[in-house]
Order: C-alpha cells, then structure tokens, then sequence
C-alpha cells in the first residue's frame, strides 16, 4: 500500500498524484494520513484504485469519482462524492449535508447517519445509508436508488422525478409529489442487491422497507397544482 | 337642442391596452406568461451615454493607420491556463435545449472564427458546440444537467453560474415540448415533461461555501482552467466582492437586459437591475479590493453595437458577453418569416415563445423539421459579421477618443444624456462636471 501523508504533502500533490495513475498502474491501494478534516480530498479520480483515507473529510471528498473506491475511516463534510460518476465510497461514519449530490453513479455507503439533502438531485446514484437521513433528501431527485435503514427527516423526495426511494423506518414527512408505492417482487430483488453490495445484508431484510417514488402530478405544469409548489 | 361635442376616448396609462390585454389573459388562462428574452421596458442604457472624442485637449488616433487592439485576456489571477481572446465579445451561455443543436454549432463557428469564445448552458455540453468553439466556457449550473469531470476537462474554462440577469434569484425552466430523445438523455429526464433548474446550487450555500466549490473545481481540472462566477444584476458591488473573495478568476455580470429561454414575464420585468447601473459598482468593488483588471469582468444584458461594447469598456469591463444580438444574427425574429410569425400569432421582432418549440427560424426549438432548416454553417458566418462589424465600431470610437486599445477606453470619455443615466453610469451629465451623487454642479 502506498501511503501520502496529507499534511505533510499538501492537497495538490496528493490528488495530482492519484490522477496521474490510469488503468495499467501496478499502484493501485493508497491510504492517505492526517488528512484532518481538508476539503477537497480524492476529487476526479479516474483509475481502479483504492484509496483510504485515515480520518474525517471536510466538503467534496470524493467528487466526481470514477472508477476508485474511496474509504472514509471517519466521517465526512458536506458534499462527499458528489456529482459521483462510478466507483464506490464507504464512510464509515457519519456524512454531512448534500451527501452524494447530483451523482450519476457508482455507490455511495454510510455506515453512520446522512444530514440533510442527501441525494438531493441524485442522477442515477445508488446510495446505501445505515442510519438516518435529514429533511430535504432526495430533493429533485432524477433517477438512481436510496435505500435508509434508519428513519427519514422531512420532507422525503421533494419534487421527485424517477428516483427510488426505499426507507425501513419511519419518514416524518412526504415532500410534494412523493407517495409510497406498492413493493414488487422486483423491487426486493433490487433491494437485496442494494444491501449486500451496502455491506448492510446482516442489518436488514428487503421486507422490512417501504418504497416511495414519484406521484408524477408535477411533471407538466397546471394551475391547479399551484399550491403544491 | 345644443349638440355639444363630447370628450375625446382617452385611454389610461396605467390600464393601457397592453396592460389590459395582459388582465384578460390571465383571467382566461389562470397562468402568468411564460416567455423567453431580455426585459421589453424602456431602460436606462447605453444610448443614454455618448463619447466625448478627441479635440485640442484630447489627441485622436488616425482611423485607418494606427493601431486600436481588441485583444483581452481572461482568468490570469489563478488559473494555469488563462485564455486570450482576440475580440472582447464573447457569445453567452445558452443551452442545448434551449437552443437546436445546428444553432449550437453556428455560435461555435462563428465565435471562432471572430477569435472569440462561446459558452454552453443548463444541459451540458454538446459535440456540435466542443467541436466547433476553439474556446468554450462551461457552465457549471445548479441542475448539473449533463456535469461531468471528462467535460470539466476539455473545457478552456468554467463559469459557475449564481444566477442570470432575466431572473436574478430565479432557476430555469425548459417546458416539456422541448424535451425531446436527446435533450431528455442528456439531463437524466423523462421525455416530454417540464424540466425545471433550480435556483440554488445543490451542494453549496454562500461564499465561504463557493469558495470550496472552486477549490475542488480546479483540484479536480489541476489548476488549469481560468474560473469565472455569473451573477445577476441584484446587488452587484456586494456580489462582485464576494465573488472575488471566493477566489474567481473572472466575474460575469449580466443586466436585467439579459435574456432567458424561458421564464415568467413578471419576473423578467421586475427583478434586477439594468446593465448601465450595473457595471459601475462592480468597478468599484473590484478597485476597492485592489483586484481590477487582475480579476475581468464581463458584462452582458443588452449589448447590440460596438458602441455598446465601448461604452461598457470605458465604464471598466473586460469584455461583454452577447445573446440576443447573437440569436438575431443567426436569423432570429428575421422579417424575412413575417408569414410564419404571423401563424403563431406573433410578428418579426416581438416572437419571445422560444420556450414552445416552433420557432420558424430553426433556432429555439429541438423540432427536426424546424431546426433542419438552419443551416450552421451560414449562420456561423452571419455570426462572425456581425462580431467583426462590432468589433469595427468599437475601434472606431476608440480612436477617436485617442486609444490604442481599447481597454484604455475610461468613463472620462463619455456624458450622459440624462440625469438617471448620469447617476447610474457615473458619468457627469452632458454639458456639466455634475454626476448626480458624486461630485459636481449642475
């Protein structure tokens, strides 16, 4: 494993550094130190690595990844793995607000609880969440797929478009346009999937969740809508 | 019996036949108006300015033998790639979506060939504008329609808009007849719904914010692309210091002018600030951060004519940024498809549904029959005109006021017209050292 001090080397070296890896690179586990709450961590990554970062993130840890798998072995600031292209990132604490913001893919873990916006504007992301999610989740929410052990804040799947929506425990509110729909056989197929890859299938059974999606009223403006904006 | 005469109908200006019209139409629809373009009022503008030039006190250059350069270059604070532009009018960001993607590769061509950059939009980026533009600038927008790091990289430069001039404090809206196969792939939609932009950035909240938001930008383009902030014109010294605070390399500042694809119309009549009082207090709060000229400015809402681009020069811009005109340019709103207007209830000049999707000009619609009929290689040329006849115009006065280029074009050169004009420009009215506000007597 190679191993970057991040206090020691600084955020340019280390994220110049994990760029310049590609598909053929022999250097593909790195574990970044101290990285002491630094924004901006891991951002753009393009390879099949593995990276670990030895501590808590500050925002945007992870952005846009492609390819890596990135390992928070603390918790993480606002924004980890937005605008996620592929991969995977596993926190194994807890993430502050906007986690996994308009990501386009790949799997995003939280093993502790997820603040507020968490998959807000989420593009075809699957995220995992073992804990809590905060109010605003899923907020325009396009497509991709959320799954949360734990209970959900306000207004879940505000605005909604295609996006899945599984919860365990109780949801405080609906957000416009979100409903509860019926779980298929297919749903708990993906949801099974969804777990084992979330490494969450020893906490919980597909059964135990409910979906929410779309109600699809809000998707052609009508004035008789207006209230519900 | 006397027949007295009676008093003339008299129409009222405050519930004048346009106003009216607009009451009953909302009483039959239960809708406000959704429209695309700039604001339609009378505003205080540039033609309420005018150039002094060059007498006995002031020395003028010869028109056709000295030199008047129009170069400008932009994002030289951080970025390890700052671009030169050989105009100082670039095309602003407008969507595919919005706009056909012929109509997309024309402002590519044109702008190139003019020397100059052009900007993509709420969507993403397209193969016909990356192919054609030799500088793009590429949004990154609240949506994130289309955001990926692959484009982030073969982008000359990103503006991270905060917000547009048509509707400062307001998202986008792009309605569902626009939606088609390829406009719904690229935004992760389904076809044929109303898509809506957010106004605020999902994962950002004010400045301090944005200033991370840049960090991991460049980060993740290793430092390379020069970074602009787009703001409206709300509170433009305010915002023009934050964005500098947040590290940008350059500021776009569009005016209440700016157009919009689509958005409501009391919006756009009634929110901002027109460009003229815009710019002076962007200056001024690039002066009193030290950082003018070190961070550019570009504005943008309503700049036609190379007397446009001078005048927001002289009042210490960059650059301007053109929309409309560019869309004019191209063909938009030609009288030459009166007939065609006509049908759609409209007339040459006034046709502002760009967001329905039949604009008979090929240009603001995604329809394959419509748009087929743009060719882009025409309408790149018109572009590239029309950006040299500017570029030509602003010369012209340059010289005259005696400046070898055309960023040395300074608001001593001009007057206003009017009082408002003077106040906002700070510039002294015509005929007098007064400047409303400033200094001066009347």
């Amino acid at each position: 494993m190679q191993s970057f001090d991040l206090a020691a080397q600084g955020l340019r070296a280390l994220n110049s550094t994990l760029h310049a890896l590609n598909g053929q690179t022999n250097q593909t586990s790195w574990e970044v130190i101290n990285p002491k709450g630094a924004h901006a961590i891991a951002v753009g990554l393009d390879a099949p690595i593995d990276v670990t970062v030895r501590g808590s993130t500050g925002y945007y840890c992870a952005g846009m990844n492609k390819q890596a798998t990135v390992r928070i072995k603390g918790s993480a600031g606002p924004g980890v793995a937005e605008n996620m292209m592929s991969g995977t990132v596993i926190i194994d604490g807890d993430a502050s607000q906007y986690a996994g913001a308009t990501g386009r893919g790949g799997l995003l873990v939280i093993k502790g609880n997820a603040a507020s916006r968490c998959g807000i504007s989420m593009k075809g992301i699957d995220i995992v969440v073992h804990g809590n999610i905060g109010h605003m989740s899923c907020f325009m929410a396009q497509s991709g797929n959320m799954v949360v052990l734990g209970d959900a804040g306000d207004a879940l799947g505000d605005s909604l478009y295609e996006a899945r929506l599984f919860v365990r425990g109780s949801v405080k509110s609906l957000g416009a346009d979100c409903i509860e729909k019926e779980m298929r056989p297919e749903h708990l197929a993906l949801l099974a999937d969804l777990l084992a890859r979330g490494e969450a299938d020893h906490l919980a059974k597909p059964e135990e969740f409910k979906r929410y999606g779309s109600a699809r009223k809000l998707y052609n403006f009508n004035v008789d809508n207006a209230s519900s904006y | 019996m006397t027949d007295f005469p009676h008093t003339p109908p008299k129409q009222s200006w405050t519930f004048s036949n346009d106003v009216n019209a607009e009451i009953r139409r909302a009483a039959a629809t239960g809708i406000y108006d959704i429209r695309g373009g700039g604001s339609k009022r009378r505003l205080p503008h540039f033609d309420d300015l005018l150039f002094l030039g060059a007498s006995i006190s002031r020395y003028p250059l010869e028109g056709y033998r000295e030199k008047c350069a129009t170069d400008v270059w932009l994002g030289t604070r951080y970025a390890k790639k700052p671009i030169h532009l050989d105009i100082p009018v670039t095309i602003a960001g407008m969507s595919f979506g919005a706009l056909s993607g012929p109509a997309k590769e024309a402002l590519g061509r044109g702008a190139s060939a003019a020397g100059t950059s052009t900007t993509t939009g709420d969507g993403g980026m397209t193969e016909e504008e990356r192919g054609h533009s030799r500088t793009l600038v590429y949004q990154y927008l609240p949506s994130r329609y289309g955001m990926n790091p692959d484009d982030l990289r073969r982008a000359d430069a990103i503006e991270v808009v905060v917000g547009q001039g048509a509707k400062p404090g307001g998202g986008g809206m792009l309605l569902g007849q626009k939606i088609s196969d390829r406009v719904a792939m690229m935004r992760n939609l389904p076809k044929g719904i109303d898509q809506r932009s957010a106004c605020r950035h999902p994962d950002w909240t004010g400045p301090d914010d944005l200033e991370i938001k840049i960090l991991e930008i460049r980060e993740i383009t290793n430092w390379e692309k020069p970074i602009y902030i787009k703001i409206g014109g709300a509170r433009p010294y305010y915002d023009t210091a934050l964005a500098v605070k947040a590290g940008a390399d350059v500021v776009v500042l569009d005016g209440m002018q700016g157009g919009t694809a689509a958005t409501q119309d009391v919006f756009i009549e009634n929110v901002g600030m027109p460009i003229l009082a815009c710019i002076p207090q962007a200056v001024k709060a690039l002066q009193d951060l030290g950082m003018h000229r070190e961070v550019q400015l570009i504005v943008s809402g309503g700049i036609r004519t190379g007397a446009d681009v001078a005048k927001a020069m002289a009042l210490g811009a960059d650059a301007v940024a053109i929309g409309t005109g560019a869309l004019i340019a191209l063909g938009d709103n030609d009288p030459a498809l009166e007939a065609e207007y006509q049908k759609l209830g409209t007339t040459a000049g006034a046709y502002d549904d760009w967001h329905e999707g039949r604009d008979p000009a090929g240009i603001t619609t995604q329809d394959p029959a419509l748009f087929s009929r743009f060719d882009p290689i025409l309408g790149g040329r018109r572009l590239k005109n029309y950006l040299k006849v500017m570029t030509l115009e602003a010369q012209t006065i340059a010289r005259a006021c005696g400046k070898n280029h055309l960023h040395n074009l300074e608001p001593e050169d001009l007057c206003a017209l009017n009082i408002e004009a003077a106040a906002m420009a700070g510039v002294p009215l015509a005929g007098t050292s007064w400047i409303p506000g400033r200094n001066g007597t009347f």
